[in-house]
């Protein structure tokens, strides 16, 4: 990656650092905390699904699994309410893995859009299980040890906490695609026969991806539980999250690193905003059609693969014009890719 | 000299289809053996047989003295059989030195690809040298998907053979390639054959089985035909038989027919 790659980077971070300071309205901070998990949620998504073309509509039960983690875990140890809570973040991710395994493990035995179906199937049973079980609390729910911070300051804590999880999330989806690992990932999305033809141990890469992504995704889930200080089945093993966490990742450019982090940075803010300043639930979900109907349409690659594109097609014409250039070029037109 | 590579007995319906019959096949070490008969007979099958792709449902096949029936294809890859396929199979939206490189990692764990970079300097080397090897280097930036057919194909060869096989299966390697071209494969399959490297070719371009090969073997309906030095095979009545379509009713000696 180069300099000034590095530097954006840099940039991007500090920004949201001094977000909570420069906005300190309660209703913008807790738009910034919603924004935050997506932005982890869809970045760890895409860790696996973009890269390898699995695309997972289950996700919300890893996001369940850590959010049941945080609340169960703080309850039965009797946590005193604060900050030492925030220890059971990483719990909620690892146990989400540990969930992540078996699931896979059947999932990941079908492809393409049985693929999709089973892990819907199995979202629905996940969801099934919290509503039932006496240990989930049922439909009420749980409550969690109640976390007595300010109103004004409330929020900042889980800010922060957040946007380490999504710095996390984005660092392991960078590791990743610069792994023979990523390789290996994109090489199952592009012709998956081929390559357990050479050597590629299939099942092995893709059910460590599949675990992998779980982490960030039962993190921000455990975050989340605190952050509400209640839970309730239908809010953590959600559908709509599920949709959202794609549709984020497919909004911004699938299997790029940027692209799930701009897709959620975008619709879950505008989401957040138009249902607080509008106390309409349901505004949002007008402008999000209309939004994806123009990116669909004008960007069916998504936002980030779009200015990729275009750039590599104007590199291509410029070196074109100039024919003492011999180096290998990019290609040159999206036509003939796929 | 004692066969590198052997299929005994090999059956495979598909539903009501029988595929393959107590089909055999030998390749000896250091030899380019083509593998011929009419559409249909069960070539790409056996191909497929061997390299783990399909299962057989008797039958036996061995390699290298290890029995290697019904292995995964990615294990077969490891014992050092490789091959390329008829329709070729490329990673579309890879770039061409990446194919190169998912080629290469067949010699580490998969826990070891988690923590490691996608290349090293040594194996990039090595992958361009691949790719100079059969004339495509300038191409190793761009996006696999926009190659050409013939360069796919010579691609698929050359990330075929930078995982270094002992033995390599080539399905069709001039169908639909034109005459230079052609000519260019095989002028490489018998470099690498000088070097050691073992061939087992399906091909329907006659011309090119006949001048490259060093033994035939014919395939009809399933069941291997005969076998043979090229010329023996050619002017085999059966082999005629079998390519020309021959009537049962007028066929007067033969009774294996």
């Amino acid at each position: 990656m180069s300099r000034t790659k590095n530097l954006w980077w840099v940039i991007a971070v500090a920004i949201f650092a001094v977000f909570p300071i420069v906005v300190t309205n309660p209703t913008y901070t807790s738009i910034g905390v919603y924004t935050l998990l997506f932005m982890a949620c869809a970045t760890s998504w895409n860790m696996f699904s973009g890269y390898s073309g699995y695309i997972a509509l289950g996700s919300s039960v890893f996001y369940g699994t850590g959010a049941y983690t945080m609340a169960l875990a703080s309850i039965h140890l009797h946590m005193a309410p604060g900050a030492a809570m925030f220890w059971l973040v990483p719990l909620g991710g690892l146990v989400a893995v540990v969930v992540a395994i078996p699931v896979g493990w059947l999932a990941l035995r079908v492809r393409r859009h049985t693929f999709v179906v089973i892990t819907i199937a199995i979202f629905f049973i996940f969801q099934l299980g919290a509503i039932n079980f006496s240990f989930t609390g049922g439909t009420a729910g749980l409550s969690l040890p109640f976390v007595q911070w300010g109103a004004s300051y409330y929020n900042v804590p889980f800010y922060y906490v957040a946007l380490t999880i999504v710095i996390v999330a984005t660092i392991i989806s960078a590791l990743v695609r610069r792994s023979r690992f990523g390789l290996q990932l994109l090489a199952i999305r592009d012709d998956e026969d081929r390559a357990l033809g050479l050597g590629v141990r299939v099942g092995a890469v893709k059910l460590s991806g599949f675990a992998l992504s779980a982490f960030a995704i039962g993190m921000a889930g455990a975050l989340y539980a605190m952050f509400q200080g209640q839970i309730y089945p239908q809010f953590v093993f959600d559908p709509t999250f599920d949709v959202s966490v794609a549709l984020m990742s497919f909004f911004g450019g699938l299997g790029t690193l940027t692209g799930p982090l701009l897709g959620a940075l975008v619709l879950e803010s505008a989401q957040q905003y138009l249902t607080v300043t509008y106390s309409n639930g349901s505004l949002y979900l007008i402008v999000f059609g209309a939004l994806f109907l123009l990116v669909i349409t004008f960007m069916p690659r998504g936002v980030v693969n779009y200015f990729i594109d275009r750039r590599r097609r104007a590199l291509a014409a410029s070196s074109a014009a100039s024919p003492a250039s011999s180096s290998p070029q990019p290609a040159p037109s999206v036509g003939t890719l796929v | 000299m004692t066969a590198l590579l052997r299929a005994q007995g090999i059956s495979r319906s598909f539903g009501g289809l029988q595929a393959l019959r107590e089909c055999n096949l030998e390749v000896e070490q250091g030899s380019i053996t083509g593998l011929i008969g009419p559409n249909g007979s069960g070539k790409t099958t056996l191909f497929n047989v061997i390299t783990g792709y399909v299962k057989a449902d008797t039958g036996t096949v061995t390699f290298d003295g290890a029995d290697i029936t019904g292995l995964e294809p990615d294990k077969v890859f490891a014992r050092g059989i490789g091959r390329t396929f008829q329709l070729t199979r490329i990673f579309a939206r890879m770039t061409v030195l990446e194919n190169m490189l998912i080629a290469i990692q067949h010699e580490e764990s998969w826990l070891r690809g988690m923590t490691r970079s996608k290349s090293s300097k040594a194996e990039v080397d090595n992958a361009l040298e691949w790719l100079d090897f059969v004339g495509i280097t300038r191409l190793a930036e761009l996006e696999a998907g926009s190659l050409s057919y013939g360069q796919r194909k010579l691609l698929e060869l050359a990330y075929v053979l930078v995982a270094n096989p002992n033995v390599i299966l080539l399905d069709e390697p001039a169908g639909g390639v034109n005459l230079t071209l052609i000519n260019q494969i095989a002028e490489k399959i018998r470099e690498l054959n000088a070097q050691g490297k073992t061939f087992l070719i399906v091909e329907h371009n006659m011309e090119f089985v006949m001048n490259l090969c060093d033994s035939v073997t014919v395939m009809n309906q399933g069941s291997n035909l005969v076998s043979g030095k090229p010329a023996e095979v050619r002017s085999n009545p059966q082999v005629l038989d079998a390519y020309l379509g021959g009537d049962d009713e007028e066929d007067e000696v033969d009774v294996n027919a």
